[in-house]
């Protein structure tokens, strides 16, 4: 349960520092008035849907790190044996990589003002998006056409299942790509993209992110870096 | 006055019930007085504070009532009040804590000169292996399974020869001498629990775990299963027939003569521990 | 009359919320059935969670009747036992006080407590319900499949809660349960998110963290636990899925199942439960925080006296929140994991025992020089505490280790968890519809019948779960469907478990007049006007009552002070408003009224 834990306390440390904000020690039966003595809100300032997309992608991330660990759990077990990684992964994931840009892109041209640019960017991020979908689902084929089935090992049900999810919550980003693309077409002022554009860009960040965890997992990097992290610690 | 009054009774009954009520645990026979002595402290302790808490509510429902003319006193908070009984609550609770983790090192803590035997706990019977004159067991595997071989044993393992397989039947134990009960279960999970030794502990099908204790007077027990196995569960129950160590020999004899255990490599999966 | 703020810098903040735009329901439909309005999505939620609670209380009284009465009964066999308890468990912690909790108070509540118009996204609230109910369908078609609904007990372990060997195991009753889960968490999710957001973004101006009522702190900790929590269940579910669906060996080892081997290998049936009671434990939490808060505030209300001890009590919530992910595996102590992790959970479980009992302190502290109506609701509130210290403290015999070893799996546990979880919360719901009911229809619920429910329910529950205590300490374990034959069970114990049969029959009847009661008062109760209680939370100071869609009126209600002003010296009544400017506080030392 080590990467569960190890993300709830990130949670935990984000936590910790907003609350220490707020007021906590403050004495409130003391203050009367319409503003308790609290400088500036900041947080306030952002969008309920931007706050609600942060909130979300944290059920998010701890779903997926409590996938994480239980296959850090069921891989000490003897009957465990690592599939080889296919090789069109590395095309997904700069797939991936060029989606987020792109997305980076079409938050940029929002802010801009500049319509062209962000229809074109926003294209390209669907579409790319789609190629990573689909590369993903060739992955499946060529392991399943070497006898890498589910059932057959833990190993490769891990995979199925973590790709699956990932490949779920893409999926239903781009639910939501499609129809800010629809509105960029359709809304006349800029600034009402704004917001769905960049809620749309970190949720892609985040997803690419994600994906770049489970690779690491995949090839062994992430068991690596860890280890270097143990010796350093003793 | 009313309220203040039940209160009163729920807390002086609670404590009456506990005194005079004729359910309380079966008499010990194992060396896991310990655990019983921590349960004692553990019951002084929060008697204490579910007494004091009660009467001191039902004080202030009487005492603070509403009554015309009545008005609250304004007080937000009371430091002082508030650290101190946290840090009396504080020692409460590590006056509990501290014997319960010292007599847990204890209990899993198994010593040296224990006996190896074998709980093997299936839907919903229990069967028992035990060590023939060799003192040791064979290793095991749930693969290796067979009408002829219900338990699984390596054949193939020379300390196979020697081992006493008892199935669905009575464990027999030697008084005074410390046993490790070694506890696998080739289905589902299932618990070794008798009550009068206090132990208890999962068959996990997998990996062995295992508990110890030393039988402290003879007599007949139940062996219960306390882990939901399916709906047998209730049915599945045995004995543990603790004797004198002369009896026990007769017994072991009498069984080692009669057996033809035979038994392979092991994987033995040790524990899943999370990371 | 122009306010002074008196915090120690004196700066002001900006006015920060803007007013929002609501959405407005055209027909009957879309303000009744697909509401979008918090307040009906509340009574929706609660409405089905107690229409299941009901389901689950005649689940419980079938159990019962097993149990003190073995035999008489034939239809209840070793398999519709199994089935009974399953659902009974699921029922009520999952479908019953976490939806009743969040979903019901916390949709109530949230909005008006804050001063909102409503949650943020009340589109995706709406659709929170119906997911719900979709769950709840789920749940209830798996007792007219084929096999029956599972029987593999609430905590669902693997192996055996798919194997043959258990009722569903095979058949169609534990995917339907698996999959019922899954729903119900993603339909808790939107909710979640909007707790949690209204909480951080729509408050009224003046309404900081620290001015939030605790019921308030409450629901908004434990949807945040919840929203991390419920995930854990999830992924078990998913892997279980797998492995019953499609074959997989997450958690199934290789096994023997009645002679015939498996073709599973390698998996770990403790990983389940590391992953169940992830979720598990904080649930209990998830549960027991809103209560926390609703109690608070009850008892400050009718002891007319503020919380002793606000800052305490609001660290003391989140403290618990963040220990109870640490605390897990006390669950495990008997399951075979690594027993030298028993150290490590024995300690942060008795860990948290202090900030629970700091709040404990403060409840009956904020008694002390009160002055204490003893109306329904307060009532409700006390017998909360004596039921919550008690099976607060036998948590102390159970999440210290080695007590656990003897007493785990048996009737105590059973005991325990029923008081603390089962009781404890559910006489704080009733307390609260006592206290709310009033807000949402405006009247009173009758006061007789009120006292009636509570007497019976209070007293006839602490007799049935205290004796009980005892029958497990003896060593009778838990999940048994008879205990006929055991050697070391004298027959007096028979007799306590018959006792114990009748006494849940009686405190289930005594359900129907509660239930009587809602509907009853609902057209003949006393008008209640906006404020019966005088209290001083913004909910009750709604410009009309019922509230209607929108909440407030016109203008979104400021706040001038924290939500415990009652008894205030110098105050010319006994509780001011939070929406109430002045009078400034009478200086220190100043006399009594």
């Amino acid at each position: 349960m080590g990467s569960i834990l190890f993300f709830l306390s990130i949670l935990a440390i984000i936590a910790t520092w907003w609350l220490s904000r707020q007021g906590l020690a403050s004495k409130p039966w003391l203050e009367q008035g319409e503003a308790a003595a609290l400088p500036n809100l900041s947080v306030r300032s952002a969008a309920p849907a931007t706050i609600g997309l942060r909130v979300f992608l944290a059920v998010v991330g701890s779903f997926f790190a409590l996938f994480i660990s239980a296959y850090s759990m069921r891989m000490q077990l003897p009957d465990w044996r690592t599939l080889p990684l296919p090789p069109i992964l590395w095309l997904n994931t700069i797939m991936l990589v060029l989606s987020s840009i792109a997305l980076h892109g079409a938050m940029v041209a929002v802010r801009r003002g500049e319509r062209n640019e962000l229809k074109i960017s926003l294209i390209a991020a669907g579409v790319a998006a789609l190629a990573f979908l689909s590369g993903q689902l060739v992955a499946w084929q060529q392991l399943a056409g070497e006898g890498y089935r589910l059932t057959a090992n833990p190993a490769n049900d891990f995979f199925y299942v973590l790709t699956g999810a990932h490949g779920l919550h893409l999926l239903g980003g781009l639910v939501a790509l499609a129809r800010t693309t629809e509105k960029a077409w359709r809304v006349p002022a800029t600034e009402h993209l704004r917001l769905p554009v960049e809620l749309c860009a970190t949720y892609w960040h985040f997803l690419l992110l994600l994906w770049l965890v489970l690779l690491s997992i995949w090839t062994g990097w992430a068991g690596e870096i860890i280890d270097i992290c143990r010796q350093l610690l003793t | 006055m009313a309220v203040a009054l039940i209160l009163v009774l729920v807390a002086v009954g609670s404590v009456v019930f506990h005194l005079v009520s004729p359910w309380w645990w079966t008499p010990i026979a194992s060396n896991w007085r310990y655990i019983d002595n921590t349960i004692i402290i553990t019951f002084w302790i929060t008697g204490a504070v579910f007494v004091a808490v009660i009467l001191f509510m039902a004080y202030c429902v009487y005492r603070f009532r509403h009554q015309a003319g009545r008005q609250a006193h304004y007080e937000p908070e009371n430091k002082r009040l508030e650290w101190w009984l946290t840090i009396v609550t504080g020692v409460g609770v590590a006056a509990m804590l501290a014997p319960g983790l010292f007599v847990w090192q204890q209990f899993i803590t198994v010593p040296d000169d224990a006996t190896d035997i074998e709980v093997f706990g299936q839907q919903w019977q229990w069967s028992f292996r035990l060590p023939g004159p060799d003192g040791q067991l064979a290793t095991s595997d749930t693969r290796l399974i067979s009408p002829d071989n219900p338990l699984g044993l390596n054949r193939d393992d020379p300390k196979s020869h020697d081992d006493v397989v008892i199935e669905g039947g009575e464990l027999h134990l030697p008084v005074n001498r410390p046993i490790k009960a070694l506890l696998r279960s080739p289905d589902v999970l299932h618990n070794f629990y008798v009550p009068e030794m206090r132990a208890k502990m999962d068959l996990v099908p997998g990996q062995i775990s295992y508990i110890w204790f030393t039988p402290t007077r003879t007599g007949t027990f139940e062996i219960l299963c306390a882990e939901l196995c399916g709906v047998g569960h209730p049915q599945m129950r045995g004995k543990v027939i603790v004797q004198e160590e002369s009896e026990y020999q007769a017994w072991l004899q009498e069984k080692v003569a009669t057996s033809f255990a035979r038994l392979t490599p092991d994987t033995r999966n040790g524990a899943v521990v999370p990371d | 009359m122009v306010d002074v703020p008196l915090g120690s810098a004196g700066v002001v903040a900006a006015p920060d919320v803007e007013d929002v735009e609501l959405y407005h329901p055209h027909s009957w439909v879309t303000k009744y059935v697909f509401s979008q309005d918090a307040k009906v999505i509340a009574i929706q939620y609660s409405f089905v969670a107690l229409s299941v609670g009901l389901i689950a209380l005649v689940l419980s009284w079938l159990m019962r009747l097993q149990l003190g009465f073995p035999g008489v009964f034939s239809f209840i066999d070793a398999n519709a036992y199994y089935q009974f308890i399953t659902m009974h468990g699921m029922m009520m912690v999952v479908y019953v006080l976490t939806a009743l909790f969040l979903g019901g108070f916390g949709n109530y509540l949230i909005p008006l407590m804050v001063g909102a118009r409503d949650m943020v996204f009340p589109y995706v609230n709406m659709l929170s319900f119906w997911v719900y109910f979709l769950a709840v369908l789920i749940l209830v078609a798996s007792f007219f499949i084929p096999g029956g609904p599972t029987g593999a007990g609430w905590t669902l372990y693997p192996p055996q809660a798919i194997t043959t060997g258990t009722p569903g195991g095979q058949d169609w009753g534990i995917i339907l349960m698996l999959m019922s889960l899954m729903v119900f968490i993603i339909g808790f999710t939107m909710g979640g998110l909007n707790y949690v957001v209204t909480v951080l973004q729509a408050r009224a101006r003046g309404m900081t963290l620290m001015r939030m009522p605790l019921t308030v702190w409450g629901i908004f900790t434990a949807s945040f636990m919840a929203l991390l929590a419920f995930p854990a269940l999830f992924v078990g579910a998913v892997m279980m899925l797998f492995d019953r669906v499609l074959g997989t060996s997450f958690f199934m080892p290789a096994m023997v199942e009645m002679g015939q081997p498996l073709d599973r290998n390698g998996g770990s049936p403790l990983l389940f439960q590391h992953l169940f009671w992830f979720f598990g434990h904080p649930e209990v939490y998830i549960v027991a925080l809103p209560a926390f808060g609703i109690v608070s505030d009850l008892i400050s209300t009718h002891a007319r006296r503020n919380i002793f001890g606000y800052r305490m009590m609001v660290w003391a919530l989140l403290a618990i929140g963040a220990l109870s992910f640490i605390v897990w595996a006390h669950h495990m102590y008997v399951s075979g994991m690594n027993p030298y992790f028993g150290f490590f959970f024995a300690t942060t479980t008795l860990i948290i025992a202090v900030p629970t009992a700091i709040k404990v302190y403060n409840w009956i502290l904020t008694l002390w020089r009160g002055d204490i109506h003893l109306n329904v609701p307060m009532l409700f509130a006390l017998a909360f505490i004596v039921t919550f210290v008690n099976g607060g403290l036998t948590g102390l015999f159970l999440g210290n280790v080695v007590v656990d070893v003897p007493l785990s799996d048996t009737m105590f546990v059973v005991a325990h968890f029923h008081m603390v979880m089962g009781v404890a919360p559910i006489l704080v719901i009733f307390g609260a519809i006592y206290h709310w009911y009033p807000k949402v229809t405006g009247r009173m619920l009758n006061d007789a019948l009120g006292k009636l429910h509570f007497w019976v329910t209070f007293l006839g529950a602490y007799a049935i779960f205290f004796p009980m205590h005892y029958l497990g300490l003896m060593g009778i374990p838990r999940r048994y469907h008879d205990i006929a034959d055991m050697a070391f069970v004298p027959p007096s114990a028979h007799t306590l478990n018959a006792f114990i049969t009748i006494v849940a029959l009686i405190v289930g009847a005594a359900q129907l007049a509660f239930v009587f009661n809602l509907f009853w008062s609902l057209r003949h109760g006393r008008n209640s006007g906006g404020n019966p209680w005088r209290a001083t939370t913004l909910e009750w100071q709604t410009p009309e009552t019922p509230p209607p869609h929108g909440n407030w009126g016109n203008d979104l209600p400021v706040v001038y002070r924290w939500a415990y002003d009652y008894s205030v010296p110098g105050a010319d009544q006994d509780f001011l408003p939070q929406n109430q400017p002045g009078p400034s506080r009478a200086a220190p030392g100043a006399g009594h009224g």
